[in-house]
């Protein structure tokens, strides 16, 4: 009996105790081995001693976890203290004296090594932290050279696969909690724990239940030993063979710092960087993984020609030719309008800007799209007031508007969970249904699709002190209003779903400016340089800078030849034009509009009435299929050059292997076409666009090839707000260079890359080996960049009847992409198609979990099986866009604001 | 011998076994008047009282009572309170007696305890396989709150305090108070680093004090008494009486109640009716399995805390007297204890984790003949560095005091029997090297 109906008391919401810190002045100096060193009151010990550069060992204290002093390998002498300390949980304070040489310690380190070999299997030979491994490295420093230990070793099955992309090995695991404490504190998602006791202790999942987590692969990298290892990199190289290159991940826009290592000319493995503003070391699977994609067998090697009907391999020359043919044609036929570009956002700053510069300063066209009607519209991604990443751990208050960040932005979907967990940040979030960060919001706010912008409207009163006569809105809004009037609320803003009108976002954002000064969004922009090939024109009504036609035209008349004078078509409208025949020459920049438009029947239509297709990229997708000539693309990791996050952060892309074939930078590919439409752009090496962008595009102003290559953490736009923030030389030098710690930023250098020898000889595009050229100096003022008024359209959302249910259409991580399903240890772990709804409605639609249904719009109908799920509310059914065969597109008209769906079960 | 028991925590369920924990006979005989007399004093007045008494914690470290009390950090709230009743120090069978037999004590102690620490939910985490005595403390508690002894404005003094009984899985490291407070959070126990303290940060990161069931036990005996009668029993710094469970080969095994300061030969000889079978004693260990052993020769020591540890570098620990008589195989007696801690080993810190398993396969190799000269010599040397030192007070290189316990048993074998085992190594002659597959 333990009295039950008596009330508890509300248990204190965060119940994680922190080590206490003594009273003192702040800056404080202690004592390291003899020498003086100063620090901040409360560091930790092992920090401390760390950054002073005394390397005290460890192997559970991880520097972006909390400290649980299991391993006992930092015990250092504390004066005054009874008995030694674990470094890694005792703080610094004022006069402190520490020993981390004496004897004692000496001792109990070798001891502590001695016990975690008794039960080590030793099998380093065939391990995959075999030359890279702490505890060899640890043992070689501060082990006791031979083994006391006669009794036979604690013996496991091993490896297990605990999901589909890790394994363990029971027998190497040293118990120290990385993994589970990341699981758990980092991503939240605590499905890895110890199980048995003492000697038996081992790492389990439940019963029967794999850990499937988008961020599994950093358990692997932070992991002491080999007792982790991810299926893509198990026995592919060793250690002392890999050449490394220092990179920024392009499988989303967060643009993730990385070390990318390859071996014999194929990469295999990459390793989050630990920088501070971007993503603290950590990657997600799909990033991680995505490097795959790179080396498969579908990749197109050599430029092709439609001849009879069919995509034959030709010459470069041939194929050069035929498509700047086809350019100019359709130019001669219909006017500079009916050339299109479609795409762009998923290759480099260089890429976009002679792609831009191509399109609209040399054929004139300014119907430039690098987004597929999936994304944001321009204005507001260049427009809007800009956060950074980092402004997250700062806010007075967090505004998720927008998809399910653990789906589109997964890394910064753990920056916000950290904001609000550990920062206390109020993460307040406005969803037609619930997300992955649901659990870590103050409140999740639901919103009809289509109707945001009516409970942002009250947010922003609620947030000015108004009664709205919501009550979950007016306590999220004084949540907002009790922060700091100094710090920023960041508006995390995108479009939550394809079926819906991006102005319904737009108005959404509009009425959030009314914030004033304090509010500054990050738009969720989903391909990797996105907002790069926004900032340099790949949009209509915009030139290269932030700058639009009307504000821009004199200013890049000093710098191209012409440009555009209407503002041309959208995606929308180059698909719906060409449908009506009006496209005479259509480029697909690495865009696959089937897939990727919401609407593939104006999509479909779209391409088959332009007359001429060249395809640009890797893969020859559906969409490229229908192309007449196929100009294929280095890519990622075989390319140097820049890309630009969702913060607008231009980050360098390292050039780590050659490509097989002869396929080409896409800059250069404009370059080519412009030569034979009789424009010389003149540009031979990247730094020389780089530096092209920083002349003309005023947004990238200062944003030089010698500043990319130098920046640590890369440059925010525009430079002249953000100059505090950059760094040229590493803040920190690093003690050690184990993959298995936090890897400082800048640590690794390109210079392994520039010095390797590549396979082809084709080192032209390497950003190091030439010194860059003398900007010229231009004497006109550089223009005022964009700002969005917060003008927008009017959006009419119909009532949705009581028999319907209204669509969202959100992208989930690993969709049918080229850069999953052409990574086969990615490909395995795409969902099935299924849609999914609250259970009151399944019910009320009278079908079992998992049956069939039929679901139509006025668009067209699918079958496909429903199920129940918690995050969705009543009213609102959800499908996951862009997954393979039939699917969200083939029932969405973007015409309409909203999608409505009737359901009926299928018997 | 001369002994007599000093029976306070035991005089109800001595005097009634029948019926000692039933509501009706705790009232007849005085439960809760010092729970009455309690709730009118101030709550400062009560921990006063309870340090003036010299209360030393039952559980095993010997902590002060009311001192750790006065370690709460003045005006932050919620407090709580827990009640360690997971005793599971091997041959300890006190705290399960006080349970069983007279839970009525138990609640008004932890009631008094919450009203002067001003917690208003205590939990009383039972060891798991305490299954009668979570029954009768169900019922004791459910005629507690009926009476208004728990609860909503107890005896009307607008005080509240809720008690949850909680019962453990079975494991020895949820006996530390960090691992309890884990464990009741619904972790793993596993020991928390410290600082913090549980006092400042405790039970969901709020101030906690953890008290054994015999400590709290006591406190309605100090408001009777008052803390100077009750300072008055017992010896020096050892005030008051202990429940002592005395087990082994000895006539009368069970738990005595005695003033602190009594011989062990009072104790073993005198009440426990001293070894049985007419043989002779071969050595006892004073205080469970985690103290280091004593011998015969130390039977007309004083049982005081601190004597024990400064004198005998052992400890009274958690007043478990072991006995063993002169046929006994101390290896043997050493393997099953050092078995004991390995099999308890929560597996954080990797001294404890991985040494104490190693001592238990080099003691069950000794105890089976493959000991070789050197073992001895090792087991001391990587011992070392879990207790640095060896000895009482400990030093650690663990978290908690298991680490230190796992090698008591090699101290207590290697400080009295070192001959006996050396001749019996070499009588062996075990191969130098060898694997020896230890049974789980």
């Amino acid at each position: 009996m333990t009295n039950r109906d008596q009330p508890m008391s509300q248990w204190p919401s965060t119940h994680e105790f922190v080590i206490p810190v003594a009273d003192g002045p702040d800056e404080v100096t202690v004592t390291i081995d003899g020498a003086t060193v100063r620090a901040q009151r409360g560091e930790l010990l092992i920090r401390v001693a760390q950054d002073s550069g005394t390397y005290i060992p460890r192997f559970c204290y991880h520097e972006r976890m909390k400290p649980v002093g299991m391993c006992r390998m930092c015990l250092v002498d504390v004066e005054g203290m009874h008995g030694m300390q674990i470094s890694c949980a005792t703080p610094v304070v004022d006069g402190m004296v520490v020993d981390t040489q004496s004897d004692a310690v000496k001792e109990v380190q070798s001891g502590v090594l001695e016990f975690l070999l008794i039960n080590h299997p030793l099998d380093c030979p065939v391990c995959d932290r075999g030359g890279e491994c702490p505890l060899q490295d640890q043992t070689l420093a501060f082990g006791p050279g031979e083994s006391r230990f006669v009794e036979e070793k604690r013996h496991f099955a091993k490896p297990i696969p605990i999901s589909e992309l890790i394994l363990l090995d029971r027998e190497r695991c040293i118990q120290c909690a990385r993994c589970t404490r990341f699981a758990s504190e980092v991503a939240g998602e605590p499905f890895i724990d110890f199980g048995a006791r003492g000697a038996d202790t081992e790492v389990i999942t439940f019963p029967g239940e794999a850990y499937d987590s988008y961020f599994s692969g950093n358990i692997v990298q932070i992991c002491p030993v080999g007792a982790l290892t991810s299926q893509p990199y198990r026995f592919k190289a060793r250690p002392w063979d890999l050449q490394t290159t220092e990179t920024s991940c392009t499988a989303c826009a967060v643009g993730c710092r990385g070390a990318l290592d390859s071996s014999s000319n194929r990469l295999v493995r990459l390793l989050g960087v630990d920088s501070e503003p971007i993503n603290h070391g950590w990657l997600c699977d799909k990033g991680r993984f995505s490097y795959e994609a790179v080396h498969s067998w579908r990749r197109v090697r050599n430029p092709m020609i439609r001849k009879e009907g069919e995509l034959v391999e030709c010459s470069w020359p041939e194929a050069l030719d035929a498509a700047a043919d086809g350019l100019r044609s359709a130019v001669e036929s219909g006017g500079p309008e009916s050339v299109a570009v479609l795409g762009g956002a998923r290759g480099t700053n260089e890429d976009a800007y002679v792609w831009a510069r191509l399109a609209k300063g040399v054929i004139g066209t300014d119907s430039v799209d690098a987004q597929l009607g999936d994304g944001l519209p321009a204005r507001l991604a260049l427009g809007l007031p800009g956060a950074t990443i980092a402004d997250c751990d700062r806010a007075a208050g967090i505004v998720l508007l927008g998809p399910d960040l653990k789906e589109e932005l997964s890394v910064l979907a753990l920056r916000v969970k950290r904001a609000a967990d550990e920062l206390g940040v109020p993460v307040i979030e406005i969803s037609a249904r619930d997300s992955g960060l649901s659990r870590d919001a103050t409140a999740t706010l639901h919103a009809p699709p289509g109707e945001q912008s009516t409970v942002a409207a009250k947010l922003v009163a609620a947030i000015g002190g108004a009664a709205t006569g919501d009550p979950d809105i007016d306590a999220a809004g004084a949540a907002l209003a009790a922060g700091d009037e100094e710090r920023p609320i960041v508006v995390i803003i995108g479009r939550p779903s394809l079926a819906e009108s991006p102005d319904a976002t737009t108005q959404a954002a509009s009425e959030l400016l009314a914030l004033g000064d304090r509010v500054r969004f990050l738009t969720v922009l989903r391909r990797s340089n996105v907002r790069g090939a926004l900032e340099l024109g790949l949009t209509p009504g915009f030139l290269p800078g932030r700058l639009t036609l009307d504000a821009g035209s004199s200013w890049i008349g000093d710098h191209w030849d012409t440009c555009p004078q209407e503002t041309g078509r959208d995606a929308a409208g180059i698909l719906s034009a060409a449908a009506d025949g009006a496209i005479g020459a259509l480029v697909l920049l690495r865009a696959d509009v089937l897939a990727d438009f919401p609407d593939r029947d104006r999509a479909r239509a779209g391409l088959a009435g332009a007359a001429f297709v060249i395809a640009v990229g890797g893969f020859v997708t559906d969409s490229a299929e229908q192309a007449d000539v196929f100009l294929p693309t280095t890519t990622w990791g075989e390319e140097s050059g820049t890309t630009t996050n969702i913060e607008g952060r231009v980050l360098t892309l390292a050039r780590s292997v050659s490509p097989d074939g002869t396929p080409m930078p896409a800059w250069r590919i404009a370059a080519e076409l412009a030569q034979r439409l009789g424009a010389d752009f003149d540009l031979e090496h990247v730094s020389e666009v780089q530096d092209e962008i920083a002349r003309v595009a005023p947004s990238f102003a200062g944003v030089d090839a010698d500043l990319v290559a130098r920046a640590i953490d890369g440059a925010v736009l525009p430079k002249a707000d953000h100059e505090s923030e950059i760094h040229l030389v590493a803040r920190r030098i690093p003690v050690t260079d184990m993959s298995w710690e936090p890897i400082p930023p800048g640590a690794r250098s390109s210079d392994d890359a520039a010095t390797h020898p590549s396979a082809n000889g084709d080192s032209d595009n390497d950003a190091d080996d030439t010194t860059p050229p003398e900007p010229a100096v231009s004497t006109r003022a550089i223009p005022e960049l964009y700002r969005w008024d917060g003008e927008t359209g009017s959006l009419v959302v119909a009532a949705r009847d009581a028999y319907a249910l209204r669509l969202v259409a959100g992208r989930v991580a690993y969709d049918a992409g080229c850069t999953v399903t052409e990574s086969p240890s990615l490909a395995a772990l795409i969902p099935d198609s299924v849609l999914l709804v609250n259970r009151t409605d399944r019910e009320r639609i009278g079908v079992d979990d998992g049956g069939e249904v039929r679901v139509t719009t006025t668009r067209g109908s699918l079958t496909l099986p429903i199920r129940t799920d918690r995050a969705t509310p009543a009213g609102i059914a959800f499908l996951a866009f862009n997954q393979a065969g039939p699917g969200a597109a083939d029932l969405i008209d973007i015409a309409e604001a909203v999608t409505d769906l009737r359901v009926e079960s299928v018997r | 011998m001369a002994a007599t028991e000093t029976r306070l925590l035991t005089s109800r369920l001595r005097d009634h076994p029948d019926d000692s924990w039933t509501m009706e006979r705790a009232l007849a005989t005085g439960a809760y008047d010092s729970l009455r007399r309690a709730i009118t004093m101030e709550p400062d007045a009560i921990v006063d009282e309870v340090k003036t008494s010299g209360l030393r914690g039952r559980g095993g470290a010997g902590f002060g009572a009311g001192q750790k009390w006065s370690f709460l950090p003045q005006g932050v709230f919620p407090r709580y309170l827990c009640v360690n009743g997971d005793e599971g120090e091997p041959s300890t069978f006190k705290d399960r007696m006080l349970i069983e037999g007279d839970p009525h004590q138990l609640i008004e102690g932890a009631v008094i305890t919450a009203y002067a620490i001003q917690a208003k939910e205590a939990f009383i985490y039972l060891r798991g396989e305490f299954a009668l005595g979570a029954d009768r403390l169900d019922e004791a508690l459910r005629d507690a709150y009926a009476a208004n002894f728990v609860g909503k404005s107890i005896l009307g003094s607008g005080f509240d305090v809720e008690i949850v009984v909680h019962r453990g899985a079975g494991s020895y490291i949820a006996g530390d108070e960090t691992g309890l407070m884990e464990s009741l959070e619904g972790e793993r126990a596993m020991p928390r680093i410290k600082p913090p303290f549980p006092a400042v940060q405790g039970l969901y990161a709020a101030p906690t004090i953890v008290n054994n069931v015999e400590t709290l036990s006591t406190v309605p005996h100090i408001i009777r008494m008052g803390g100077e009668s009750y300072a008055e029993l017992g010896v020096g710094r050892s005030t008051g009486t202990r429940i002592f469970s005395v087990s082994g080969h000895v006539a009368r095994p069970g738990n005595y109640e005695v003033e602190l300061g009594t011989t062990f030969r009072e104790l073993i000889e005198g009440l426990a009716g001293g070894v049985c079978n007419g043989k002779k004693m071969k050595f006892f260990i004073p205080g469970g399995a985690s103290a280091p052993w004593l011998m015969p020769e130390h039977l007309d020591s004083p049982m005081d805390m601190d004597y024990v540890q400064d004198e005998l570098k052992s400890m009274l620990g958690s007043g478990a007297v072991m006995v063993f008589d002169e046929t006994t195989d101390p290896v043997r007696i050493a393997w099953r204890l050092a078995k004991f801690f390995a099999h308890e080993s929560c597996g954080k810190c990797t001294p404890c984790r991985e040494g104490s398993s190693w001592i238990e396969k080099v003691l069950y190799r000794i105890a089976n003949d493959l000991g070789r000269p050197e073992d001895l010599d090792l087991l001391l040397d990587f011992g070392n560095n879990i207790v640095p030192g060896l000895n009482a007070p400990f030093s650690q290189t663990t978290i908690c005091a298991l680490g230190p316990s796992t090698m008591s048993p090699v101290v207590g074998l290697v400080r009295w029997f070192r001959s006996e085992v050396e001749a019996r190594i070499d009588a062996s002659a075990a191969p130098a090297a060898m694997n020896v597959d230890v049974p789980s």
